[in-house]
């Protein structure tokens, strides 16, 4: 009871001192310096339309690199944690067949939605991330609708590490152009889609970029789906 | 006066870093973790609010001028996948607890590098 009552205390302080941080930012008002910058140029500069994935694809690409090797290394740590010579579904109790045949005919429509989510990224919400978590999903239903079901872990593998190379290739071919890692060299040295701005083939690299990061989030959360669902089989 | 959206995200913070202090149960101070995940996301995005505006993608009648402000989405967008990723890592270190001391709880966890 006194641990409770003093953490309460404490944090009624911080809190206490962390709106009166607050209150010197006002709500609702225009604060941009460098967004209006961004709002302004991101038509002419990367051909996207979605200022939200022109900044992380595009003007700070080094965060989202970042971002994709930390979820990386996730998934490598999951995995080295996991890690075990008998590892088995312990799944024990059949799904319903209404829930298994729902599945069955779900599966293709939630890829096919996170595929529409990733080459969309540079018109609609969404982007590299939203796709490949929804790609994510759609193995999840099948882990959790059949109790023998596996994604095919060469495959998976594979694609990880390809995907992830892609994404620096693709940086690389920029700094051979132009001098700096990940230059938009479609847009900016080929001009390819200059006259298509708002249709489909568009935005520079944003949709080639992440069409390869769904693909490595996608294969990844499903690898730590794999890897958490298994159980060391005693013997 | 404090914004609802301030005060809702402060909130989130404190009710997390409650969780983490008090409870005993490794699984309930991960919840904790990822509830104040939630309300610092939740304060990023709403520093860059502007009142009357849309969201950032620029379409026939939503022009430069008409837009929010991006540039705390986009961090946003980075600080999720981060947490989805350190989650996972501590979900998975929690498996690896119980499998070898055979209880969550915090106090009875002890030798932890033995």
């Amino acid at each position: 009871m006194l641990k409770r009552s003093l953490a309460i205390i404490t944090l009624l302080i911080i809190g206490y001192w962390l709106a009166q941080g607050l209150a010197g930012v006002p709500f609702g008002q225009d604060k941009m310096l460098v967004g209006q910058y961004y709002l302004n140029h991101v038509e002419a500069q990367t051909g996207a339309i979605n200022v939200v994935t022109a900044i992380v694809v595009n003007y700070r690409g080094f965060d989202t690199l970042g971002e994709v090797t930390v979820l990386f290394i996730a998934s490598t740590g999951v995995a080295a944690l996991l890690w075990g010579r008998k590892k088995k579904r312990t799944a024990k109790t059949e799904g319903s067949v209404v829930l298994t045949t729902g599945i069955s005919l779900l599966f293709p429509f939630v890829l096919m939605f996170g595929g529409y989510i990733f080459i969309h990224g540079h018109l609609t919400p969404g982007g590299g991330f939203p796709g490949g978590a929804t790609i994510a999903t759609g193995f999840l239903l099948m882990y959790m609708a059949f109790i023998s079901y596996e994604i095919p872990h060469g495959k998976f593998e594979v694609t990880e590490g390809l995907v992830g190379m892609g994404y620096v290739i693709v940086g690389l071919i920029g700094l051979a152009i132009s001098g700096y890692f990940l230059f938009d060299w479609i847009w900016q040295t080929w001009h390819w889609g200059a006259g298509n701005i708002g249709r489909l083939f568009s935005g520079g690299f944003i949709p080639v970029i992440y069409t390869l990061i769904a693909l490595k989030v996608g294969t990844e959360l499903s690898g730590i789906i794999d890897n958490m669902l298994k159980e060391e089989v005693k013997e | 006066m404090i914004s609802v959206y301030y005060f809702g995200a402060i909130s989130l913070v404190l009710i997390g870093l409650y969780a983490v202090l008090v409870k005993k149960n490794l699984l309930k101070i991960l919840i904790g973790l990822d509830i104040m995940e939630s309300g610092v996301n939740l304060l990023i995005v709403s520093i860059g609010y502007i009142n009357g505006k849309s969201a950032p993608i620029l379409s026939e009648g939503i022009g430069p001028s008409q837009a929010v402000d991006p540039i705390p989405q986009a961090l946003v967008l980075t600080a999720i996948v981060i947490g989805v990723a350190t989650t996972a890592l501590a979900l998975s270190a929690a498996i690896i607890v119980y499998e070898k001391y055979g209880t969550l709880n915090i106090e009875e966890i002890r030798r932890l590098r033995g």
